[in-house]
């Protein structure tokens, strides 16, 4: 049999640059160095918009293209996060002062507008930074606890999964449209300001918190990164694969798949708080349906078994649609259909597919030295839909 | 609870139905310890629900499993797994997307929470008993290759090495040798041989001159009930098993 040098086990490989780090090196470059120095801050700010549904699309490479568990309700969990965030900057900017005209003053507006005489207790907390930070990780991760341990302890998957968990996410932006004095309604939490007194809304501030986004959604994909390196991550593909023969290998396959789940929803959370430091409000347009299933494909485009894929698809499509909506608005949704369609029936893994396919081996070929295994994800032969 | 067994595996007025049809009905039997136990007989005989039973996957309707006495129709798969019994599947279960070593690797005995799995680390204990048990299942040339390619045999190999590394008291092997050469036939017997030593093992096969080779007790089912037990040369001329079994 052939032994080739790509496969070497992981342990041997330490103490060299391998193409995953090679890689995240050069998005780094590219989203620290390049997009910066090449765009102005309003597209550089569209940019940081677009990146933090990369969060959510690193999440569903682990969730749905490592453990095979289709979550067609991240959306749920960016919300939160971003919600969790919102509440904050809106309780700053709802200082006693800064709304003496309302008959209520020191409440957020909408509070007001709908006749509420009081803070509700569940914003009380959200006068805190610190808590409102460990908020937009700690209570998407638990509602993804509560979801997973109710559907994967009683063994739902596959496409009863998918649904359920759109279900929710109808019911979650149905709660929040409908609670309108609670949560702002259909418009959001809108009309943030600052955050502990610092202006989000001046382009300097927009450049900080680009580069914070940036680094954040790195240091994001070294996490994934680790994680499926790990034994869990094997142990995730393996259960893909083969989950009676994980269970009947001494794991509670169940208690991996919530694992993943939450991890995944956490990464969502903190790409939704960093979209609203960045644009500056949050509302249900980004926790239903359509959105949720926006992001997957983002991370079906990019390649659902490459985190690195995901990053670039998320980019690529996000770039695509602002471009497409603003020549040929009526257009978009067609494309995206198309798009996602494309993507199933022709290279169900995504541009990273493509990339290992057609490039890296002729890269490879100029290059003395081997790519890596560990570069190139193992791609299943599976469609996009399994 | 019954009076404790000096059996490994007692089974003992095991029944399932489904819907109304009792696919095992009434059924005991027991292993020894260092005992190969072979079940045997037609096509929907309730074989490979035996196994079911026994590992977790279907629940029993009534009566009782015990391993070392303890029973395992209350436990789950993996705390049955864990408790010491190890079942390999019909077609062979093997993870096509991982390499050989990985896949040893996921079966070995060590950090099987989620945090132990993330914790885990690959150090010399486990690349040694990776390779012992590569080496024992003809496999050690194949460590760094991904699963999907092996042939047929391969993969029966491999899940029968994947249970080995756990060490099981009771091997549980549904039709080990389905669909091999003639050539891994004989390798599959001598491995089964081999991998005996302290441990017993469970067997369904259909191929009776591979039963014949390794089997020190056979039991003969038939439409959920036993038809005949004890060993081959009984079993072989059994009227009643010819009748319903070898006679076709």
């Amino acid at each position: 049999m052939t032994r080739t040098p790509q496969s070497l086990p992981q342990g041997r490989r330490l103490g060299r640059i391998d193409g995953d780090v090679a890689g995240i090196l050069l998005l780094a470059a590219l989203l620290i160095i390049v997009l910066p120095l090449g765009l102005d801050i309003f597209r550089l700010n569209m940019v940081g918009k677009y990146l933090t549904y990369a969060f959510v699309a690193l999440g569903l490479v682990l969730c749905w293209g490592s453990a095979g568990i289709l979550s067609l309700g991240q959306g749920i969990f960016f919300g939160i996060g971003g919600y969790c965030m919102a509440m904050f900057l809106k309780l700053e900017a709802s200082s006693p002062e800064a709304t003496k005209i309302q008959s209520t003053p020191g409440i957020p507006d909408f509070m007001d507008w709908n006749q509420l005489k009081e803070l509700p207790w569940f914003w009380e907390p959200f006068h805190s930074l610190t808590f409102a930070t460990i908020a937009v990780v700690a209570v998407p991760a638990l509602l993804a606890f509560i979801v997973g341990l109710a559907m994967f302890k009683r063994r739902v998957g596959g496409v009863y999964f998918a649904i359920i968990t759109q279900a929710f996410a109808a019911i979650l932006t149905i709660l929040i449209i409908g609670q309108q004095g609670y949560t702002g309604g259909i418009n959001g939490i809108t009309d943030l300001r600052t955050l502990k007194g610092w202006d989000i809304r001046t382009d300097e501030a927009k450049l900080v918190l680009y580069f914070v986004n940036a680094a954040l959604l790195i240091g994001c994909i070294l996490l994934c990164l680790h994680v499926r390196r790990s034994k869990l991550g094997r142990i995730l593909v393996a259960l893909r694969d083969k989950e009676d023969r994980v269970r009947f290998s001494g794991y509670d396959v169940a208690n991996f798949k919530i694992f993943v789940f939450c991890f995944a929803a956490a990464l969502s959370a903190v790409g939704g708080a960093m979209f609203t430091l960045q644009v500056g409000f949050m509302s249900p347009s980004f926790v239903g349906i359509v959105p949720s299933i926006e992001m997957v494909i983002y991370c079906a485009v990019g390649g659902r078994l490459s985190l690195l894929g995901a990053v670039y698809g998320t980019l690529l499509v996000n770039w695509a649609k602002t471009m497409l909506s603003e020549s040929f608005p009526e257009l978009w949704l067609f494309a995206m259909g198309a798009l996602f369609i494309g993507v199933v029936m022709v290279f169900p893994n995504g541009l990273a597919g493509l990339y290992q396919q057609f490039i890296a081996p002729r890269l490879g070929r100029l290059l003395p030295r081997p790519a890596s295994r560990a570069s190139a994800p193992i791609i299943p032969p599976h469609t996009a839909a399994d | 609870m019954t009076n404790p067994t000096d059996y490994l595996l007692a089974v003992e007025g095991l029944t399932v139905s489904f819907d109304g049809f009792k696919a095992v009905n009434d059924l005991s039997f027991y292993v020894d310890s260092n005992e190969i136990h072979v079940i045997i007989g037609p096509n929907g005989a309730g074989k490979t629900t035996v196994l079911d039973l026994i590992c977790g996957r279907t629940k029993a309707s009534g009566g009782s499993i015990k391993f070392r006495n303890r029973e395992l129709t209350a436990m789950k798969e993996h705390e049955i797994v864990k408790a010491g019994v190890g079942r390999k599947f019909q077609n062979p279960s093997i993870y096509d997307d991982l390499t050989v070593f990985e896949n040893l690797e996921i079966s070995y005995p060590r950090g099987r929470t989620v945090f132990g799995a993330l914790a885990f680390k690959r150090d010399a204990a486990v690349r040694e008993r990776v390779a012992e048990i590569a080496e024992m299942i003809f496999l050690a040339d194949h460590l760094d290759q991904r699963a999907e390619y092996l042939s047929h045999g391969q993969k029966q190999w491999l899940e029968i090495g994947m249970l080995l590394i756990q060490d099981p008291e009771l091997l549980m092997l549904d039709e080990p040798v389905a669909g091999m050469s003639v050539n891994e036939r004989k390798k599959t017997a001598e491995l089964l041989n081999r991998i005996i030593r302290n441990r017993s093992v469970l067997v369904i096969e259909h191929d009776m001159k591979f039963v014949e080779d390794i089997a020190h007790r056979v039991t003969v089912l038939h439409q959920g009930k036993i038809l005949s037990e004890g060993s081959m040369e009984r079993v072989k001329s059994d009227p009643k098993v010819i009748e319903v079994y070898l006679g076709h």
